[in-house]
This record gives C-alpha cells, structure tokens and sequence, in this order.
C-alpha cells in the first residue's frame, strides 16, 4: 500500500451534499461533528468546499432539480474522491421512491462506494460504516 | 560556492520550519479539541493532510488566471520561508544588518498577498468576498502591529536590527518587564493572531459564509503549500513575538534553547487560547477594534516607552 493511500485515509475531508432529503440525514451529520462523537479523531473534518473534499456525503432522494447540481459539484471534487450515500432515500429511494420528482437513487446519477442505509442512520452507524469502508480500502 | 551553499541551507530551513509548524499546527488542534472536551487528532494529522493534498488532483478554473492562480501559493510559501531562514540566522547571531526588522515587516506581508493574489485569480464571487476581508484585515492589523514594533525597537536602544535587540535584552533583561513592555506585548499578541488569520480574525476565510473565502478554488498541493505556508507562519510570527519582547537568554547552549521553546510555547498556547475562546468578529468589528482601541494603547505605549517607563 503506498504513502499517498494512506495519508487519504487517515485525513479525510468531508463536503456535505444535501439532494433533496428532509433534513433528518443532514440533521444526523451535523451530530458527527459535534464533541460528543468527534471524527477528528480519525482525522475527518467538514470542507467548506467541494475542491478541498475528498469524501462527498450526499443524503436525500436526488430530485429533478438537483440531478445537474449533483453532477457538477461530483466533477468539481479532485480525485481520487469517496462518495457516500446516506439515508434509506440515498441508497435506494426510501419511502419516497414513488414520488413524483424522484430522479433516482443517487447511483443512477454518481457512482457510489458506500451505502449506509437508516431513516436516518444513527451517527454511530455512519462512523462504522466509514471504517469498515476505509479497513476495505487498497 | 556560496550560491549551492545558500540554496542548500534555504532548503534545510524549509524542511525545518514545515516539520516544526505541521508539529505545532497539531499541539494547536489538540489544545483546541481538550478544550472543547473532545479527544483531538493523533499527531501525524497535519502530515497525512499535506501528503494527501499531494496525491490529489489539481484543478485549474476556467475563468480564472491561470499563471497567477499556479504562481501566488508559491510564492507566498517562498517568502515564508524567507521570513524562518532569516530569524534562524538572526537567532544563530551570524546574521543581520541595519533594519532587518523593516524588512522582516515587509516579508511577513507577503504570505497575505500572496492569498490576495491567489483568490483574485480564481475568478470565483466568494473568493472575491474573501479577498476583500483580507485586504481590509491587512490594513487593519498592520497599524497596531507596527506600534508593537517600534515599542521594543526604542527601548533598545533606538535600533531597526534584530540583533541589537536581541543583545540589548541579554544585557538588560527582557522588554516585557516594564508597563509599556506589557502593552505592547498585548497589542502584538492580538494583532499576531490576526496576521496568523486563525479564529477571531478568520473572515477572510471563513467557512460557514463564504465556504473557504480566497482559497475556495484551490485544490491538491496548492492548497497544501497555502496550509504549509500558515504552518511555517505559526513558526516565524510567535518567534518573532519572542525575540522582540521575551528576549534575554543565550540560544546557543542548550539551557537557553530549552527556556527560548518554552517562551515560544508560552506565545503558542496564548494565541491558541485567544483563538478558542473569542467567536468571529465581523469586517467593520475588527476594523474599529484595530485602529480604535488597540491603536490607542499602541500610542500610549510608545509615549510611555519615550518617557521611558
Ligand atoms: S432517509 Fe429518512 S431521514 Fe434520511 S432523508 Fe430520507 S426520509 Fe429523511
């Protein structure tokens, strides 16, 4: 395994991409920052902007609105980049997959590489999720 | 000769002072996180961060100046780096002429610039945002700063070279240890924190409005030289702190190198602790309380050094 994989995993940098979820996942996610779980410990700190992220979490069902929004901050982000689906509409559409302005599950749109489903997913089943994919990673 | 041996004594100081900020940018964040009772990162952070940066793509707007937008990062890292290799001269005592301290003033100025330059060419509306906070920022902390220069300058003796100082305050002991030495410690503390662009003071990048402010577009090891470059800062700033009012040990044996780091941690934590517990200030806020109150100790500090209290 080389440095530069390495050093990715233990500093990653998270932008936070809200597509159209009903603010419960974004609600879970700014739980993950607050002391009280604390992911700088693993070196995870929240980017202002998609051009220093290395890690975008996307919560919500990707509505029509958001498809072209969604597909340009994915092509702002540097690579190598991790995208994380959060929350049951992320990863499959959740109770709202017959809505009207679903435009897909957030696969259909970016390629994803973690799945954390929940409605919403506990902070803590979102840090175990983000390990069990970085011990994954080579 | 003396070319390679320069460049090569250039590079040794930039390897120095990156490790050593990357360590102290870290003893910050972990000050910061025990105090917000949270357990902090491990210690190779700050190197995994610029390791990664190194490894990641690197995008280039496309309305933006390209030339300039490659150039600014390098350079400010490159003045930085000026700024660290002359206080290691000066602190080694083989190096310093007739106001190296006017110059060090400009040298410090340029890693701001270079930001301003860097956000300008981006292209981007918040960056533009940005480069307006840190325009205004400049000007703002650059008056009292100065007074908090020219305090020390005259209690040793009316003189413009670091090392007079340094020799004078062996001599005589410390610049701090009188009333005007206490005020013009406290006015280039606070403006110092505002040279390092950390918290109170951080609105030319701050997050939560303007989403990283100048640097918004830079990604991969620009980005990362920008974080070597506030590292290296977080080096020559609190030394500099240090050689002007805390002077008065010997560096070159080991007792006094031991006694100048704690003095340097000393002005390390305090700037940690102004930055974790002030929230940010807003662009007018911070001009009025630089050129207001600040500036006023800043005169009354230098009329008392004169009648030499
Ligand atoms: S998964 Fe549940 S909580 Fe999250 S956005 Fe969808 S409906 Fe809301």
């Amino acid at each position: 395994m080389n440095l530069k994989l390495k050093a990715l995993k233990k500093s990653l940098w998270v932008y936070h991409l809200s597509a159209g979820s009903c603010n419960n996942c974004d609600i879970e996610i700014l739980d993950l920052l607050t002391p009280r779980f604390d992911v700088e410990r693993f070196g995870i700190i929240l980017a202002a902007s998609p051009r220093h992220a290395d890690v975008l979490l996307c919560t919500g069902i990707v509505n029509k609105k958001c498809v072209e929004r969604i597909k340009e901050v994915y092509e702002q982000t540097p690579k190598p980049c991790v995208v994380v689906a959060i929350g049951a509409c992320a990863c499959s559409g959740g109770i709202f997959r017959d809505g009207y302005q679903m435009a897909g599950p957030l696969n259909k749109i970016i390629p994803v590489d973690v799945y954390i489903p929940g409605c919403p997913p506990k902070p803590e089943s979102i840090i175990a999720g983000i390990v069990k994919f970085l011990r994954e990673l080579k | 000769m003396n070319a390679i041996y320069n460049f090569v004594y250039f590079i040794l100081s930039f390897l120095v002072l990156s490790i050593i900020g990357l360590f102290v940018s870290w003893i910050d964040r972990k000050i910061t996180a025990r105090i917000q009772w949270r357990v902090g990162p491990p210690w190779y952070q700050n190197f995994a961060d610029i390791i990664k940066l190194s490894g990641k793509e690197i995008l280039i707007p496309e309305n933006g100046n390209k030339f300039i937008f490659l150039f600014s990062p390098i350079l400010g890292l490159i003045s930085a780096t000026i700024c660290g290799t002359i206080i290691f001269l000066v602190l080694k005592k083989n190096f310093g002429f007739g106001g190296d301290l006017i110059l060090f003033v400009y040298l410090l100025i340029i890693p701001s610039l270079s930001i301003i330059l860097g956000g300008s060419s981006s292209g981007n509306v918040l960056a533009s945002v940005g480069i307006s906070r840190e325009l205004k920022l400049l000007l703002s902390y650059e008056l009292p700063f100065i007074c908090g220069i020219i305090i020390p300058a005259i209690k040793s003796g009316s003189t413009t070279s670091l090392i007079e100082i340094i020799k004078y305050q062996e001599i005589n002991g410390s610049n701090i240890l009188s009333f005007s030495g206490i005020l013009g410690f406290i006015i280039i503390l606070i403006s110092s924190v505002g040279k390092l662009g950390v918290v109170p003071f951080d609105l030319a990048e701050a997050e939560t409005e303007i989403a990283g402010g100048s640097l918004i577009e830079y990604s991969g090891i620009l980005l990362g030289f920008y974080k070597l470059t506030k590292a290296i800062l977080f080096v020559v700033v609190p030394i500099f702190v240090v050689i002007l009012y805390l002077g008065g040990s010997e560096v070159n044996s080991f007792g006094g190198f031991l006694i100048f780091l704690i003095k340097y941690l000393i002005v390390v934590i305090l700037i940690t602790l102004i930055r974790n517990t002030n929230p940010r200030l807003r662009i007018d806020q911070t001009l009025r309380f630089f050129w207001g109150w600040l500036t006023l100790i800043g005169i009354l500090g230098i009329l008392l050094t004169l009648s030499g209290v």
